[in-house]
């Protein structure tokens, strides 16, 4: 790639380097790698209980990541993913009812999402801020609305994935997890490749003044897209996912704006707009959620004075605090300017 | 005659949306940001109507003083503590805030007045559901013509407090230039105070009508900032009288669309909009009127 080549040819031609990897992208990716090791064993070593919320905190970390590249890199406050996640379980239901293998369905489920999102693009992208945050909100709505209109998809009262009974139990919940592990990597794995080629520059330019990226040439409106169609895929896989580790979804849940509120507060209390942020965020999320959920009003007036609390004082979130001091990105994205002494 | 009905049922409930949107209109036009808690502070104003009147007993419109009187300091504050803060952090940190600040409403609301569905209805005596009929299937609810009425005094008071006094003129010229009009003396913070503390109140009236003229509960916050935002957009971003015209579509193309299916209503309202957003010339219907 020539941009690669360029960028690694000495800048003054004398005293430093440029590179895109340090001791600590290696660290963190060989860390990275080995929690995927670990995490792809867990079915095999641990209890049902533990593969089943492991396999929620993974759709956690699915959703903030899909909403951070959203939000954090492309500028867009979505407030209606939950049109996606829905759109992702209903499209299984959908699929199941007509014999596609239940795990395929899954698949197909999230591509359809990230269609989806394609063709509601062209009305929403050419907004901004908050009409486009509430203009998704309102798709959202509607969506929701129409499926709560399908008496063969359940209507109001609700629909159990019946297909996955043809698995037994603890085959199952093992595929399921399996499968969710395989969309966090594909999911976050695009991401990263996305930060870490060209248009990796053009995102953060994007990130930090989207006006002036467009004016030195960065052509917003692509990468935008992609962005949003990657987002829609996520959440369409992350909603389909939900309904097969919870077998049962009704349209007020699987459509709720409570995704939004979790997904903003996974991202911000993270690290809005870096790539380790939101799967720290997730973390901090879902232990909240297993520690204070039974708290019921209390804990969502936490969670919403919790992410005010971070949007006004500490607006790139907890990751900002750890990855200011470490010497350098856990995971080889950008380039450093290094001198050649050390 | 029932579609007759159903039009002109639609344009008082217009009203009442023209009503929700003027004080998030207001704060786009004024401070550029789109309230996300709008919805909420609304509801939040009705049950502090509903505390104050079932409390001591009195009619609605009486305790709206009081409430009145507590939102706009509330406003005030709010203003002053978070949205200013907010406000300096770039495009999507009001947005990410407001929406903290609406669950934080949302929920407290559901902690100290539970998940029960009310009305202020009972508490204002015949006026709440009294109507003149003109034939039997066409007849003018009371209510809906002072919320109508409400709306346009409270949409044309804006638009003289903002065309003809100094206050309306400060307000002008921060919209266009906040750091420019600092220059000559006009400090934003002030103009975006007196800003929010007039949307706030304008929602609590928002409110007070929506729990006369149906039910409220704890929840009803979104879907009435959603209505209000689809009204603000369909009329044409920041033009108040537009946004009385956007009220009005939204209200005929629910009360039409229920006249289909009661379960037509909210989606026709969605279908309208999002229809007038894929208008080639896009985003609204530019119904005319000055902008704030």
């Amino acid at each position: 790639m020539s941009t690669t080549e360029r960028a690694q040819r000495p800048a003054t031609g004398t005293g430093y380097r440029v590179s895109r990897s340090s001791l600590t992208s290696w660290l963190g990716s060989l860390g990275f790698l080995a929690v995927l090791v670990v995490l792809a064993f867990v079915p095999i070593a641990f209890i049902p209980v533990v593969i089943q919320q492991t396999t929620s905190f993974l759709i956690l970390v699915i959703l903030a990541s899909m909403w951070n590249a959203l939000a954090g890199y492309g500028g867009l406050v979505s407030v209606g993913q939950q049109a996606y996640i829905g759109f992702g379980a209903y499209a299984v239901i959908f699929l199941t009812q007509r014999d596609v293998e239940p795990y395929l369905s899954i698949v197909i489920a999230a591509l359809a999402s990230g269609v989806l999102a394609l063709v509601v693009s062209p009305l929403l992208l050419r907004l901004r801020g908050g009409v486009f945050a509430i203009a998704t909100w309102v798709v959202a709505e509607t969506i929701g609305l129409i499926i709560l209109m399908q008496a063969s998809l359940g209507g109001g009262t609700g629909v159990s994935l019946r297909a996955l009974n043809v698995y037994p139990v603890a085959d199952r919940r093992a595929y399921t997890y399996w499968i969710t592990l395989a969309f966090t990597v594909v999911l976050l794995g695009a991401v990263l490749l996305l930060l870490r080629r060209r248009t990796g520059a053009a995102l953060q330019a994007i990130r930090d003044d989207e006006g002036a990226a467009a004016s030195v040439g960065v052509r917003t409106r692509p990468l935008k897209l992609i962005l949003f169609v990657l987002a829609g895929v996520g959440c369409g896989a992350a909603g389909a996912l939900t309904l097969a580790n919870t077998l049962f979804i009704q349209p007020q849940s699987i459509f709720g704006v409570q995704y939004t509120a979790f997904m903003i507060f996974m991202v911000l209390v993270g690290g809005l707009g870096s790539f380790e942020g939101p799967i720290l965020g997730a973390l901090v999320f879902f232990v909240a959620q297993n520690e204070f959920a039974d708290l019921g009003a209390w804990y969502l007036i936490g969670l919403g004075l919790v992410a005010i609390g971070f949007a006004l004082f500490l607006p790139r979130g907890l990751w900002s605090l750890i990855g200011d001091r470490l010497p350098g990105p856990l995971l080889p994205i950008g380039y450093r300017l290094r001198s050649n002494k050390s | 005659m029932t579609w007759v009905n159903a039009v002109l049922q639609g344009v008082f409930l217009g009203g009442l949306y023209a009503l929700f949107a003027c004080g998030l209109s207001l704060l786009f036009g004024v401070m550029r940001i789109i309230n996300l808690a709008h919805g909420d502070i609304a509801v939040l104003g009705a049950f502090l109507i509903w505390q104050i009147s079932t409390s001591f007993g009195i009619s609605p419109f009486l305790a709206l003083i009081p409430t009145l009187v507590v939102m706009l300091v509330l406003g005030y504050v709010l203003q002053k503590t978070m949205l200013t803060r907010a406000l300096r952090g770039g495009p999507l940190i009001p947005l990410l805030a407001t929406f903290g600040l609406s669950i934080v409403i949302q929920n407290g609301l559901l902690q100290v007045f539970s998940a029960d569905v009310r009305s202020l209805g009972g508490q204002a005596g015949p006026i709440a559901h009294a109507s003149w009929t003109i034939t039997d299937q066409l007849s003018v609810p009371v209510l809906g013509v002072v919320v109508l009425a409400t709306a346009v005094a409270v949409l044309g008071g804006l638009q003289l407090v903002l065309r003809r006094t100094g206050v309306g003129r400060e307000m002008r010229a921060t919209a266009q230039d906040a750091d420019t009009a600092g220059l000559v003396g006009v400090p934003s913070s002030s103009v975006y105070a007196r800003a929010t503390a007039i949307a706030v109140a304008t929602a609590t009236l928002a409110g007070m009508f929506l729990a006369l003229r149906s039910t409220f509960s704890a929840a009803s916050g979104p879907t009435q900032l959603i209505f209000a935002f689809e009204a603000v957009v369909i009329g044409g971003l920041g033009s108040l009288w537009g946004t009385l015209g956007g009220g009005i579509v939204l209200g005929v193309a629910q009360t039409v669309g229920a006249q289909f299916d009661p379960q037509w209503s909210i989606l026709a309202g969605h279908l309208v909009f999002l229809l007038i957003l894929a208008t080639p010339r896009g985003r609204s219907l530019d119904l005319g009127g000055v902008r704030a």
